[in-house]
């Protein structure tokens, strides 16, 4: 199944526009599209991650044009393992989506489907201008869905958001024209060949492009100087939206670890391995910033915007170790990280719907109608998402600090457990908040509807199933961890044999 | 040329940059555009600057301009152009739900938390 490597792009693209064929037609259909071409694109994307499973890098040329000429798509371990996620991401905020939010706005469905094939193609692709291209494509989504709905708070977050997501778009630009302009090729595998054999001369102006590159992904990220709009455009999307975008500051560093172990990682000559110094001390840094956020956040949202935040810190810090273990460890890490904070995301927007005027603010105000229920979701979610066993979270953060060498462990021990103590405070107090300190409730408010539980058991239940699955889930991320530190392999797979004497 | 040609850029991003971080909305999206038109530009250049080259490949040429930074120019532009048409509409947005062009408008913070 050679042609299995493009679906993850197509389906959403044919599914998003078939769905824009008809404008004012009832809703129902186009839930049942956007239900289905979910379900289908996990399916392929499960069977993506079982062919990558193997240990081959396979690409798909597109137009037959081969590398280093055409635009490829590779897929490895690490980009099955992204598609899937995103797809069981997607999965779960569509399901919960099906429960109204999708009619605040139009197009909800098909922006959403374009929006899966932009992350999609940016996991997939082996070209970095290609890459560019897919970052447009999420973005732009994303900018349309973040103002679903309305309302003053959506259209100020977005401005923001479109304006700083602009300028980061132009420095990408800028920073592929350096790149380009150096090295005479866009696709990564060849990129990293160039790299390692380049006038010493032209090296500065590469370096330069390689930093403003790392600006661009650190702002998709939201490290430390560049997280600013984060909290606010998080915490006023629309709840689905704020689940998928869970994904978004992944992306971040899924580019990260692509361009910086891949371009100019181990054996890229003068130039190997030169950022991850600079990342590892503002990975710290936002990994303290996003533990007092957690804390400072006076919003069910905002706090988990923080702890995304913290997220981030946590995966940024195992980049910058660059050691096979580290990675294998925040790799997975970060299937549970997507997964929870997506499904707090939703479970803080039903709590809100239930509580009334109080809505998602951590104040006492009235009890919401399914206490049991939404309190049993939210003790789960903040155990896992603080990292207290037996769940998800302990096991790969106690992963990650066990991969760390004597150097490192003074820093990231002590952040990374304060930033959960933090996380501990905050969320214990606003849970007590909600569900303890309530008035009265309304026993014939608004209750859960069975897709919002749905879209809740998914993201949330799926925590419990990461740390029973540990093993083997583990045995994948190291297994993607050694492939992705494997330069030599990966050239071999996608470029030609050097031909004998006719190299230029 | 090479001179003319980056100082133009150079002052292209600079005054786009300027107004990017101006407190209005519609500096901050002038701004964007005259960035976008300096990273085009840009793009452009880094091929290498030649002039009347062939971009496609034909009998009897033997002097050629790098074809694939025009390609990459025409992406940008079309993505470009798409942004700013979207950018304004929002900006506008923006006047119409605040009352006011500022980006960081604070009187639309203050009543909110009032109304708590």
């Amino acid at each position: 199944m050679q042609h299995l490597i493009i679906l993850p792009i197509l389906l959403p693209l044919l599914s998003g526009l078939l769905m824009l064929v008809r404008r004012d037609s009832v809703v129902l259909p186009r839930r049942a599209i956007a239900l289905a071409s979910t379900l289908l694109l996990f399916i392929v994307s499960a069977l993506l991650v079982h062919q990558s499973a193997s240990g081959q890098i396979t690409y798909y040329a597109l137009g037959d044009w081969q590398p280093p000429f055409g635009i490829i798509l590779v897929l490895d371990r690490l980009s099955a393992l992204m598609v899937c996620l995103t797809s069981f991401l997607a999965l779960g905020s569509v399901a919960y989506a099906c429960a109204g939010d999708d009619r605040k706005g139009s197009n909800f469905h098909g922006l959403f489907q374009l929006q899966l094939m932009g992350i999609n193609g940016a996991f997939l692709t082996g070209d970095i201008f290609n890459l560019f291209v897919f970052f447009e494509v999420l973005l732009i989504a994303s900018y349309s869905l973040l103002m679903h709905g309305g309302g003053k708070d959506r259209t100020q977050a977005g401005f923001h958001y479109v304006a700083l997501n602009l300028a980061g778009s132009s420095m990408f630009l800028i920073a592929l024209g350096v790149l380009y302009g150096t090295t005479g090729t866009l696709n990564m595998a060849d990129m990293a060949q160039k790299v390692a054999a380049l006038d010493p001369e032209r090296l500065g102006l590469l370096k330069a492009g390689a930093f403003l590159l790392l600006v661009v992904f650190g702002l998709k990220a939201a490290i430390l100087p560049l997280y600013f709009w984060l909290p606010r455009a998080y915490a006023s999307a629309p709840a689905p939206v704020a689940a998928l975008f869970a994904i978004m500051t992944k992306v971040g560093v899924y580019a990260i670890l692509r361009v910086y172990t891949l371009i100019f990682g181990g054996s890229a000559g003068e130039l190997a391995n030169f950022v991850q110094p600079w990342l590892w001390w503002f990975a710290l840094a936002t990994l303290a910033l996003g533990g007092v956020g957690v804390l400072s956040a006076r919003d069910l949202r905002g706090q988990v915007a923080y702890l995304i935040l913290i997220s981030v810190g946590t995966l940024l810090v195992g980049v910058s170790m660059n050691r096979e273990a580290p990675i294998g460890a925040l790799l997975y890490y970060m299937i549970h990280t997507t997964l929870v904070s997506g499904g707090l995301f939703l479970l803080a927007d039903a709590i809100g719907e239930q509580r009334g005027k109080a809505g998602a603010r951590i104040v006492p105000g009235r009890g919401v109608t399914q206490p049991a229920l939404l309190g049993l979701l939210y003790f789960l979610g903040a155990v896992t998402v603080i990292g207290l066993p037996p769940l998800s979270g302990a096991i790969g953060k106690a992963l990650l600090l066990d991969a760390a060498l004597p150097s490192e462990q003074p820093w990231l021990w002590s952040l990374l457990l304060l930033s959960s103590l933090a996380g501990l405070i905050a969320m214990s107090r606003s849970g007590s908040t909600v569900f303890w300190k309530a008035g009265k409730r309304d026993s014939d408010g608004p209750r859960l509807k069975t897709t919002m539980l749905i879209g809740l058991i998914l993201l949330l239940g799926a925590s419990p199933l990461l740390s029973i699955l540990a093993g083997p889930i583990t045995a994948f991320t190291d297994a993607s961890a050694a492939q992705l530190l494997n330069h030599d392999a990966y050239l071999e797979a996608i470029l030609p044999p050097p031909v004998d004497g006719g190299e230029s | 040329m090479e001179a003319l040609f980056a100082t133009v850029t150079g002052f292209l991003a600079a005054s786009g940059l300027y107004l990017a971080l101006r407190g209005r909305t519609f500096p901050v999206v002038v701004g964007l555009t005259l960035l976008s038109y300096a990273v085009n530009l840009f793009l452009f250049s880094t091929g290498g600057l030649t002039t009347n080259g062939a971009a496609v490949i034909e009998d009897g040429v033997d002097y050629y301009a790098d074809p694939l930074p025009q390609a990459l120019v025409l992406t940008a532009i079309v993505i470009g152009f798409a942004m700013t048409a979207f950018s304004v509409i929002l900006a506008m947005r923006v006047r119409g739900d605040q009352g006011s062009d500022q980006v960081n408008d604070q009187r639309a913070e203050e009543p909110k938390e009032e109304r708590s």
